[in-house]
């Protein structure tokens, strides 16, 4: 903790960043995002294993990304993020500055995408052990029962989009749920609705999702869309060997074509 | 009406469920599931939870459903006809279990539709709801009802409240002509009140922050800093709205198949950057900083100003759906220290 603290007040004191994007205590014992612009503030930093959020979802905030050049406190899941906001050219090298910590308390200055590249390839990239098992009860599930499952946790859902706001991947600035000339996909939180919105949602970060787990985190129903989004993690590495926010320059597999590819409907 | 008390026992509420369900009304209590509790539709009192602060989204659906169809519309050839909503077809509905910031958030709601344009969905949904409302014995952290003058034990907006005097019986205080209704009704149920000093059966919420630092002293600081500082972490989501029991913004769409048409309308959260997206492009709020600026001032001033009444209820469900912590008994705490600066 002091190593981050004495590192974020020599940038700022140095003016080499404007805002140090990091974790704060928050309210009723629990950790929040803050945002350090002060050398003094650095001694509000904290970082633990509570800190769980994926701080990179503010990278391309604009009210943040207006304060000038920034520092990042990132987890394991937001060094992701920032390789896979690379690959999608949404993120510039000379544009933030990250630091980390390693489980052993060290602390970690990234010089850039390839010493995160190289730091992530040694990390456990896993998916949680819960969320796994609940993967594995999925799919031991028949299709009925599988609906069922999905029907009962999706008739929660009241469309609010916390899981698409939290996604640090749904960065697009107008989401196709908000076009209505056509309507692609239903406005109302009805079951229908909220299938089509799910759907979408998981295939859209198809390939993209860095399993941070935000969308379920957000969900003010408690609804485990994370699995729909993990199940798609774990297709992609098995199909295709690519693990979204591994490299900051992969091809999205969604829309990209390889002469030796299986399907032949676009040759 | 003069507020009438009554003894309720707590067995007798098993036999009030059934019969209520049995004179056709629906009722909704609150219902623990996948370890989340809200309201839901009940046949019988033990599908009730009691293990509760407040639900997790409010109770406002009862009288503003997420989705409605508004307007039917059919299209010939030469000719479309409009079919406004039947609000005979609106079912009788019981709330049973709400808390009285809940009951005090109806209010709220009601200013709102019943405002410059009197919305008859809504008021005929309420007409027909009767709220059955339990005072609060427990508070958590995020709760602060007593600093926007609304009481655990308050009996506005409620029909009918009752607050527990032990294990067995629940003191009933027949707030409204409605609330009066379901007595005589099921009046074998009901017993006569005993002698009991409701204060000590309820939560004593502490008063966190002082209305009046706030009341009518936000405006002026319309393009203070504050606003950007506080929703910084902000990650624009809708969530706070659409748990808020006060919220009644909405969106309205058509949809049609050419042949038949709904006007539907749904949901909606000032806290989306579409919300004020005009068709030119132009966005009067274009920074999550001037949207969470508009909740506050909708709660704390436009509303106060328009109707006469507060906004906001104190219930803390904004803050507790939040998943980055954007605390707004805090907010206005620290709204109040750069007031008074």
């Amino acid at each position: 903790m002091d190593s981050i603290r004495k590192r974020a007040r020599e940038l700022l004191e140095k003016n080499t960043v404007k805002v140090v994007i990091g974790y704060g205590v928050g309210s009723d014992n629990t950790v929040r995002a803050i945002f350090v612009r002060r050398p003094e503030g650095v001694e509000e930093l904290i970082f633990d294993e509570t800190c769980v959020q994926n701080l990179a979802v503010y990278l391309l905030k604009n009210e943040i990304k207006q304060i000038g050049k920034l520092c990042i406190i990132a987890n394991i899941s937001a060094l992701r993020t920032i390789l896979q906001l690379a690959s999608e050219h949404q993120i510039h090298e000379e544009e933030l500055l990250c630091l980390s910590v390693t489980p052993n308390g060290e602390l970690l200055e990234f010089t850039g995408f390839k010493d995160i590249e190289n730091y992530i390839s040694s990390c456990n990239r896993d998916l949680p052990d819960k969320e796994s098992e609940m993967i594995k009860k999925l799919e031991k599930m028949s299709v009925d029962e599988r609906w069922q499952f999905w029907m009962n946790h999706l008739s929660r859902c009241i469309k609010c989009y916390a899981c698409r706001s939290a996604c640090p991947m749904c960065y697009c600035t107008r989401c196709q749920v908000e076009y209505n000339q056509p309507q692609w996909i239903t406005v109302e939180a009805t079951l229908m609705g909220n299938f089509e919105w799910q759907i979408t949602r998981t295939m859209h970060l198809a390939g993209r999702c860095v399993n941070c787990g935000e969308c379920a985190r957000a969900c003010p129903e408690d609804i485990p869309i994370n699995l729909l989004n993990y199940k798609t993690v774990l297709t992609v590495k098995e199909k295709y060997n690519i693990s979204a926010g591994t490299n900051a320059n992969i091809d999205s597999v969604m829309s990209s074509f390889e002469s030796d590819d299986k399907e032949n409907f676009i040759r | 009406m003069n507020i009438e008390n009554k003894l309720l026992k707590l067995s007798s509420l098993e036999g009030l469920v059934l019969k209520l369900n049995q004179d056709g009304k629906q009722v909704f209590a609150p219902v623990k599931k996948d370890n989340i509790v809200n309201f839901a539709p009940v046949s019988a009192f033990h599908e009730m939870t009691q293990d509760y602060i407040v639900t997790a989204r409010s109770a406002k659906f009862v009288v503003f459903p997420r989705v409605e169809t508004i307007l039917e519309m059919q299209f010939s050839k030469d000719n479309i006809t409009l079919k406004d909503k039947d609000l005979s077809s609106i079912p009788d509905a019981v709330l049973l279990g709400t808390r009285p910031c809940d009951a005090a958030g109806f209010k709220v709601l009601t200013s709102i539709f019943e405002g410059d344009y009197i919305d008859n969905i809504y008021v005929t949904r309420l007409k027909k709801t009767t709220i059955i409302s339990i005072s609060c014995n427990n508070y958590d952290a995020k709760c602060f009802c007593t600093s926007v003058n609304v009481h655990p034990g308050g009996t506005a907006g409620s029909d009918i409240l009752l607050t527990r005097i032990d294990n067995d019986n629940f003191l009933a205080e027949i707030v409204t002509e409605k609330g009066k209704e379901i007595v005589n009704k099921f009046d074998t149920l009901f017993d006569i009140a005993p002698d009991v000093n409701k204060d000590s059966l309820v939560a004593n919420v502490p008063v966190e922050f002082d209305l009046s630092a706030i009341l009518g002293k936000i405006y002026p600081r319309f393009e203070s800093d504050i606003w950007v500082e506080q929703s910084l972490r902000c990650i624009g989501c809708g969530t706070c709205a659409y748990v808020c029991p006060t919220c009644g913004c909405f969106d309205i769409q058509d949809v049609s198949d050419g042949h038949n048409g709904q006007r539907k309308r749904s949901w909606d959260s000032c806290g989306f950057d579409l919300f004020t997206l005009h068709s030119s492009g132009h966005n009067p709020r274009n920074t999550q900083s001037k949207r969470w600026r508009q909740r506050i001032l909708h709660k704390f001033v436009y509303v106060p100003e328009q109707d006469n009444i507060l906004g906001c209820v104190g219930c803390g469900r904004c803050s507790r759906a939040c998943s980055v912590d954007m605390n707004l008994k805090e907010h206005l705490i620290n709204l109040i220290g750069e007031l008074t600066k």
